[in-house]
């Protein structure tokens, strides 16, 4: 079967600037997947690139089985959230479904459901305008289910949202992913996103640095586990001694713990031996996060000798 | 629904609630009877004289303000939702960009129709309920040839407020040119004709082009409408003095009025396709 995404060296130039510069990667159904990048990355191109809304310049694009430039219909089966989401303030939270949902030809008895599963019925019937940023961002969620579409797009989802409606937002990620349903979900902030992807997409100036699942794209980067020890009271020295006559290096932190970096092969031989050392009294392990992995692709912004170049 | 309607159904319900509508019935009711009631007060009387001279005044009037409202009303149907970040979200949905703009263009004059006819309606009705003269077929076939010529222009300049809209980057340079296009359209093109007409010192060739270049702006052709069909006498302006020895054809005027309330819009329609969003 056909996965929602699938593009090879896909290339959308403006002019001189390589916007995307061949990207291959395919996107499967049923999973939530990062789109990731600093600003001027390229997300933003793929995702109207993936509407429709702007033509390749070169490579091939399938979204959901078609071509998605000018593909009006295409795009009833997709839903799109765009970066900080504004509406028409004029209109209440249940006038804009039922117009957007009009547009999408979706059932118009959704409108109410997805109110209640964005948790807007109580002000469904409020002009837009009087809504705090994360009653848009929830309405705009709610818009982007409208017509129960089989790609979501959410570009930078929880901008403006509180930690209790961003675990809501991610609930209803979740029962996407559960439904079947593929998400593609661009965001900076990493150390939130990283519990509820399966995979990511990881751009830098317009080219694909890595694209795969979390843990293999763990493998990939073998990047050592972090183990923070706590020694026994008066037993620091003693066991940075030993640990140093091991080849072990560990460095103190301001806590009093001592932080080791374990690299994957013998971690697990490491970690019984520390198990079984008496002058420790507790002990964590910490895997490389996905901020650790962006680091290590070298994600971040571009410096300042390449954008001159 | 088709995408077109029910995005002409949300902008003309906009128009209503932003109170568009209800204030130009109001402005059209009052102009009317206002120039209806003080038509003849030059002449030292005031009251409801005869239908032509207040329609042929209300032509001349209708030509300054119709495009006016028709500018002010769309200026900003696209450029604004770029500025308010809506245009993407609405591109995202599963219609085509001449559909969106096809939508606004229909809804804005289906609002300015509204009103046009409501205003002018009204003032008619009121007109007949104080004093009603003695009526004949004719006079009903120019109102409503002024309400549909009005509606006409009105949709001429919907159209190009919809193509300047599409083709600025902001909505204050938008306001602007739409501010320049009304300025040119009802006051430049018709002095610089004038001045034409004044240097060329009636030179018979030249004389025998000057209507047609008429037929270049939709503002005179709207005048020419109405003012040729109420006979002589009804208009004593520049239009009358350039035309005094020409005779249109109705038929063409109608069919370049509709031409024209087409043309700006096509034009947007285009411009709008091929823009880079």
């Amino acid at each position: 079967m056909n996965h929602p995404i699938e593009c090879h060296a896909l290339a959308k130039h403006y002019g001189e600037l390589a916007a995307l510069d061949g990207i291959s990667a395919v996107v499967p159904r049923g999973q939530v997947i990062g789109l990731l990048g600093h600003n001027g990355a390229g997300k933003s191109t793929l995702i109207k690139l993936i509407l429709g809304l702007i033509a390749p310049s070169g490579g091939r694009l399938q979204v959901l089985g078609q071509s998605p430039w000018r593909a009006h219909a295409l795009r009833r089966r997709i839903g799109y959230l765009p970066e900080s989401a504004t509406f028409y303030g004029n209109l209440s939270g249940r006038e804009l479904l039922d117009y957007l949902a009009r547009l999408k030809q979706a059932p118009r008895a959704q409108v109410a459901t997805l109110l209640e599963r964005v948790g807007l019925a109580h002000a469904a019937d409020r002009r837009v305008g009087t809504y705090s940023k994360g009653m848009r961002q929830r309405l705009g969620l709610a818009q982007a289910l409208l017509g129960s579409p089989e790609l979501v797009l959410l570009d930078e989802p929880t901008t403006g949202l509180d930690p209790q409606a961003t675990r809501e937002l991610y609930r209803i990620v979740g029962e996407l992913r559960a439904d079947g349903r593929c998400v593609l979900v661009s965001s900076h902030l990493l150390a939130e996103l990283e519990p509820h992807i399966d995979g990511a997409l990881i751009l830098r100036q317009g080219k694909l640095l890595a694209a795969g699942s979390l843990h293999a794209l763990g493998e990939q980067a073998a990047l050592p586990a972090q183990v923070l020890l706590r020694p026994r009271e008066l037993a620091m020295g003693e066991l940075l001694a030993r640990l140093e006559a091991g080849g072990v290096s560990a460095r103190p932190r301001p806590d009093g713990r001592l932080e080791l970096q374990v690299p994957r092969a013998g971690k697990l031989r490491m970690l019984r031996e520390l198990l079984a050392d008496p002058a420790i009294v507790d002990l964590d392990v910490r895997e490389p996060t996905l901020a650790q992995l962006y680091d290590w692709l070298g994600a971040g912004p571009p410096s300042t000798a390449e954008v001159a170049a | 629904m088709n995408p077109i309607l029910t995005v002409a159904a949300k902008e003309f319900r906009d128009d209503f609630r932003n109170r568009w509508t209800i204030a130009l019935t109001i402005l059209f009711a009052l102009l009317a009877l206002g120039i209806a009631w003080f038509g003849s007060a030059a002449a030292g009387r005031v009251g409801f004289t005869s239908f032509d001279a207040t329609l042929a005044s209300l032509t001349t009037l209708g030509a300054f303000v119709i495009p006016l409202i028709g500018l002010l009303i769309a200026y900003d149907s696209i450029v604004g939702e770029r500025d308010d970040g809506t245009l993407l979200l609405m591109l995202s949905y599963p219609l085509a960009r001449g559909q969106l703009v096809a939508g606004k263009f229909l809804g804005h004059c289906g609002a300015l129709a509204a009103a046009t006819l409501a205003g002018f309606g009204l003032a008619v009705t009121i007109m007949q309920w104080m004093q009603p003269p003695e009526q004949t077929m004719q006079a009903w076939l120019q109102i409503a040839r002024f309400i549909l010529s009005a509606s006409l222009l009105g949709a001429s300049f919907v159209g190009l407020a919809c193509l300047i809209s599409v083709q600025t980057a902001d909505k204050s340079r938008a306001a602007g040119l739409a501010l320049v296009g009304w300025l040119v359209s009802v006051v430049l093109f018709d002095l610089a004709l004038l001045a034409l007409l004044v240097v060329s010192g009636g030179n018979p060739l030249e004389r025998a082009v000057y209507p047609y270049l008429l037929l270049f702006n939709p503002v005179d052709v709207f005048r020419l409408v109405n003012l040729t069909a109420l006979g002589d006498g009804a208009g004593n302006d520049l239009l009358t003095g350039m035309t005094a020895h020409h005779v249109y054809p109705p038929a063409l005027l109608y069919a370049l009025l509709l031409g024209w309330a087409v043309a700006p819009f096509a034009w947007a329609l285009l411009a709008f396709r091929r823009k880079e969003i």
